[in-house]
């Protein structure tokens, strides 16, 4: 290992140094200051007699007399089932106060891309306990499905909620221990949303299952660039080759994209879209598709990133990119949260990719597609009719239309909204889709299959509605 | 160079100056541009793509981490090319036409390790050759000389190559051979193997293209019935996500009548992929029967794969697929999606330091994208026969906003617009293929074969569809505004008959056994009942019947159950004598 006092140039994160060795591209540097501080960083660039380095703390306190060390390896994580019920920094070192982590791999972070031949179809449905996301835009194991959130909405309480509360319901009846390992991974969330995560965590007891990778708001910037990348080499090692089936939490993906900027911008890189690189879909691909299962491994890696649409506008460049290499999108939504709806998900530009495979007679129910479909129809016609009652008033609407709207309503205020404490089966999501459906006429269910309409269609209900709209 | 050769062609070794990412520079490389080298110690596969006095640029097709200066450069001297032969056929490929299965077998992981290298097509494997000359007739390039049973649906040709002279036919033999043994000599001294090379940015020679006039049937009824694509023609699918691009595309591969499909999953999702090799081998082909994989070849070259692959990826598909057309057969192509595959362009283009045309793209974005458009068509081929591609591309526009410059620059080439709607897919209207946007230019030259093939009437019946769902258009303006009780009888009973044309022929599910293809008489005898819907309830309207009573009738509501009706030649007559009486009882 040599070591430089050769630096050149300091600029934003990056540190110029020149070497008369050559050094390979993405290898971990060591760069000591003079008051004999330590940071890392990893090469962007290496040509013949000059690399440049991001530093990921921050060049703060770094002078051309620092000493430069490269390490001969790229980026490493130790990892351990230890790691469970650990809380680390942005960076992989403990915070929580406890003992020395003994790793029994040291494994890269970078992580190699699955072979798509090697891996296996997501088919099995994870029950959430929230409506809008099981009855509607279903969740399975080994998916990659980011919430679509925007700032002050309460996109922290949902994850938790799903954190909590999902289970693989076939597997608990087996009695085989359905729970999910979390790795929760934070960029740049301020230490308030730390705390309530941490909180949240002790409270339940999901620590213990767990592992917390800290990047807050006051560390710096182009440790975002490594947290991830820690956290999903942690699932990776934990689901491949120690069985778990684990629950990547990454939140704030806007934050990490921001640094991923920085960097670009302090490269004097050709910019992108508003100003992101244009490898910023490569770079996101990297991380969202290290969810999945592979043949032959009985763990899992499915991942919930959050992310905050600058403007709520989903065209911006992150919700964007990210949204074509997702399986789906949860959309969060201001208007419902004004209106206190608990979620508040809007499931009509939500979308589950997997969906349909995961659910279905032996998997949820048989009749789960067809409810689905029909209640995604009837809401979104109901939301049409809104704009039209702002015109003309309620009474110049039809008798049908009338319907329609109620089951908007009604699909709002009792199937989205539950609250952040209530856990409902798939059957009771389901019953309660039916229980509103059937206020709807039955010849207006035609996307469902009549021998359905038949079987679960409430008589009584279309009658108790009619009678409430004689009175 | 592909894969099948030894390594050991080298020219003249270089040394790396500098790595950043996929790119990496060497001095002292003697190399033309294109050529394929390998980088650095494990040697990686790259390709030259800038030459300045004594610096090289490379591309790297594969990972570059911990890669550094001063390792060596090694040339082949070849451009990138692909293994073609037997063997393609039912296999699965990364951007380069390494097989993944293969892969995945070399390196004992379930991950994509570097610096292994397998070739495109299995040298081992023996194949029975059935010779269709004999000695003593003379062959041109391009002429088959054997025939090989390549899957239970494909007959491989086996080709004089489009680069030899030709002549007489001085031995051939029946018999099993390797891909790499002689199975023909001709008297110029030329030997057949079943193994072509060939590189990929080269289109393979073939004769002049022809007007395509028979349509690729997709077996979807708004591609079909509204915007047909021919065989030979080129088509976009654009749309935002969640539209239901891949969808879409997934169902034109797994139905379209074409006769081999290669599918490009360009810098796309692992599970899509993963879907595709788990459910083609157990769909039967409606045209055979066999199961579909028989027919199909994929590429994937996943998002998270190599920047560098997902260039090439697109030139490895359509010089397969040309191949297939040389045999003389309909070729689909499916690239999904091209929008990553410009991406690709732009990332390799920045890190070069090109100066950028619009939205950072490189300036020959247009160029590159027509290019390889044009390599579609129907074909005289060199051999005399006939065959076509007809490529299929998925866009991916950002934000959803069609004016950026793929997308621009895609519909400037392509003949049919498929354009997806994120509203119609909220709504859970698939296919969301947008009806007032999208067009085909095919359609005037392709109604003969309807007529011909499916019904006289079908281009009239056709532009009955587009009428309604026109007027429909305009009176929803006015429906937003003041209701549509506001409106007159005639044009509430036309948004009712616009309302079946819209959910019970247009869309179709993707999901449902029956309902997932949908034959061209089908297509048509299920809107010629909506048409009878019409014509009947215009009738009672004229004869005073009040538009609800004609809304209400019994038989309407069992259009929508058409598409998925298995017995649809009965459930469409019953409808339409149901229809018929009931709406004349009412006068």
């Amino acid at each position: 290992m040599k070591e430089y006092q050769t630096i050149t140039e300091i600029s934003g994160p990056l540190v110029f140094a020149e070497v008369d060795e050559p050094v390979g591209y993405d290898e971990i540097v060591e760069i000591e200051t003079e008051d004999g501080r330590t940071l890392r960083g990893q090469v962007l660039e290496s040509s013949d007699g000059i690399v440049s380095i991001q530093v990921f703390e921050g060049t703060g306190g770094i002078d051309r007399n620092a000493s430069v060390r490269f390490l001969g390896e790229t980026m490493k994580m130790p990892v351990t089932e230890d790691l469970l019920g650990r809380v680390l920094d942005g960076s992989g070192n403990p915070i929580d106060g406890g003992p020395e982590i003994v790793p029994d791999e040291r494994q890269d972070i970078v992580g190699k891309a699955i072979n798509p031949y090697s891996r296996e179809y997501p088919e099995e449905f994870i029950q959430t306990g929230v409506s809008a996301i099981d009855g509607m835009n279903t969740l399975v194991r080994g998916q990659k499905l980011p919430i679509f959130s925007g700032s002050g909405l309460p996109h922290n309480e949902l994850a938790l909620q799903i954190a909590r509360q999902a289970t693989v319901p076939e597997e608990d009846e087996e009695g085989e221990g359905s729970e999910f390992a979390v790795i929760f991974g934070a960029m740049g969330i301020t230490a308030e949303e730390a705390n309530e995560f941490m909180d949240d965590f002790e409270r339940t007891g999901a620590l213990e299952r767990s592992v917390v990778f800290m990047n807050l708001a006051d560390d710096p910037a182009v440790e975002r660039q490594v947290t991830p990348r820690l956290a999903l080499t942690t699932a990776e090692y934990l689901a491949f080759e120690k069985d778990y089936h684990v629950l990547v939490i990454l939140t704030d993906m806007t934050n990490y994209c921001e640094a991923l900027r920085e960097i670009g911008a302090a490269r004097e890189e050709v910019p992108g879209r508003r100003g992101y690189p244009g490898y910023m879909y490569t770079d996101l691909a990297q991380l969202y598709e290290r969810a999945g299962r592979i043949e032959g491994k009985e763990g899992s890696v499915t991942q919930i990133p959050i992310l905050t649409m600058p403007g709520d506008d989903d065209t911006h460049p992150i919700p964007d990119l990210t949204g074509y290499i997702t399986e789906g999108q949860i959309m969060m939504d201001r208007d419902l949260n004004s209106q206190g709806i608990e979620p508040p998900v809007n499931v009509l530009p939500s979308l589950s990719r997997l969906m349909d495979d995961g659910i279905g007679e032996g998997l949820t129910r048989e009749d789960h597609g067809d409810v689905s479909d029909q209640m995604y129809a009837a809401y979104a016609e109901g939301e049409d009719l809104r704009d039209l009652v702002n015109i003309v008033g309620r009474e110049a609407l039809s008798e049908r239309d009338n319907k329609f709207l109620d089951f908007a309503d009604r699909f709002e205020s009792e199937f989205v909204q539950q609250g952040y404490d209530t856990n409902r089966s798939i059957d009771e999501t389901l019953e309660l889709g039916w229980d509103l459906l059937s206020a709807l006429p039955k010849t207006e269910l035609n996307r469902i299959d009549e021998e359905l309409i038949a079987e679960h269609y409430r008589e009584d209900e279309t009658e108790a509605a009619e009678v409430t709209a004689d009175d | 160079m592909s894969q099948a050769e030894d390594i050991e062609s080298v020219d003249e070794d270089g040394v790396i100056e500098s790595v950043s990412g996929p790119v990496v520079t060497a001095t002292d490389l003697d190399a033309r541009m294109n050529d394929v080298v390998y980088v650095g110690d494990e040697g990686l596969m790259g390709e030259v793509i800038e030459i300045e006095g004594n610096l090289t640029t490379i591309q790297v097709y594969e990972e570059t981490s911990g890669v550094g200066p001063g390792e060596p450069v090694q040339n082949t001297g070849e451009p990138l090319s692909v293994d073609l032969g037997p063997g393609m056929m039912d296999s699965i490929y990364d951007g380069v036409q390494r097989p993944l299965d293969v892969l995945e077998d070399k390196m004992g992981t379930a991950f994509l390790d570097r610096g292994v290298d397998a070739p495109g097509i299995d040298l081992e494997k023996k194949w029975e050759f059935e010779p269709t000359v004999e000695e003593g007739d003379t062959v041109e390039p391009g002429d088959a000389v054997g025939v090989v049973e390549e899957t239970v649906t494909i007959d491989h040709k086996v080709m004089v190559p489009p680069d030899y002279e030709g002549g007489e036919v001085t031995s051939i033999e029946h018999g099993d051979f390797t891909v790499e043994e002689t199975v023909a000599e001709l008297d110029s001294g030329e030997e057949i193997q079943m193994h072509q090379e060939w590189p990929v940015r080269e289109a393979r020679p073939a004769g002049d293209k022809e007007t395509p006039t028979e349509p690729l049937v997709t077996g979807q009824r708004v591609q079909d019935g509204l915007f047909p694509l021919a065989k030979g023609g080129t088509a976009a699918i654009p749309g935002p996500f969640g539209s239901g691009k891949t969808v879409t595309q997934q169902q034109l591969a797994k139905w379209s009548d074409a006769d081999i499909v290669v599918y490009i999953g360009c810098g796309e999702r692992g599970n899509e992929m993963t879907e595709v090799i788990e459910d083609f081998p157990e769909l039967p082909d409606p045209q055979t029967g066999n199961p579909l994989m028989a027919r199909t070849c994929l590429i994937a070259n996943t998002s998270n794969m190599p920047v560098a692959a997902r260039e090439s990826c697109i030139y490895t598909g359509i010089t397969i697929a040309e191949y297939y057309r040389d045999m003389g057969y309909d070729v689909a192509l499916m690239a999904d999606s091209t929008s990553r595959w410009a991406e690709a362009m732009r990332e390799i283009s920045s890190r070069l330091e090109e100066m950028p045309g619009e939205e950072g793209y490189p300036a020959y974005l247009a160029a590159a994208l027509s290019e390889f458009y044009e390599r579609a068509g129907k074909f005289q081929l060199i051999n005399g026969g006939e065959g076509s591609i007809s490529v299929v591309g998925a866009v991916s526009p950002p934000g959803g906003d069609f004016s950026e410059p793929v997308t621009q620059n895609t519909l400037r080439i392509v003949k049919t617009f498929w354009a997806l709607d994120a509203d119609l897919a909220e709504r859970r209207h698939f296919p969301s293929i947008n009806w007032n946007e999208s067009y085909s230019l095919y359609k005037d030259q392709l109604d003969p074969w309807w007529a011909d093939n499916v019904a006289d009437d079908w281009a009239e019946t056709r532009q009955w569809a587009v009428d309604v769902l026109d007027e429909e258009d305009e009176l929803q303006e006015i429906v937003q505004l003041v209701g549509k009780d506001a409106l007159p009888e005639d044009q509430q009973l036309t948004m009712e008959v616009a309302r079946y044309i819209r959910e019970a022929w247009l869309q179709q599910n993707a999901l449902h056994d029956v309902d997932t293809y949908c034959e061209p008489d089908k297509t048509y005898r299920m809107l010629g009942a909506i048409k009878t819907f019409n014509d009947e309830a215009f009738d009672a309207l004229e004869a005073g019947v009040p538009v609800e009573e004609i809304q209400d009738v019994d038989a309407a509501p069992r259009l929508n159950r058409m598409g998925t009706a298995e017995e649809w030649g009965e459930f469409i007559d019953e409808i339409e004598s149901d229809l018929a009486d009931q709406l004349r009882a009412l006068y």
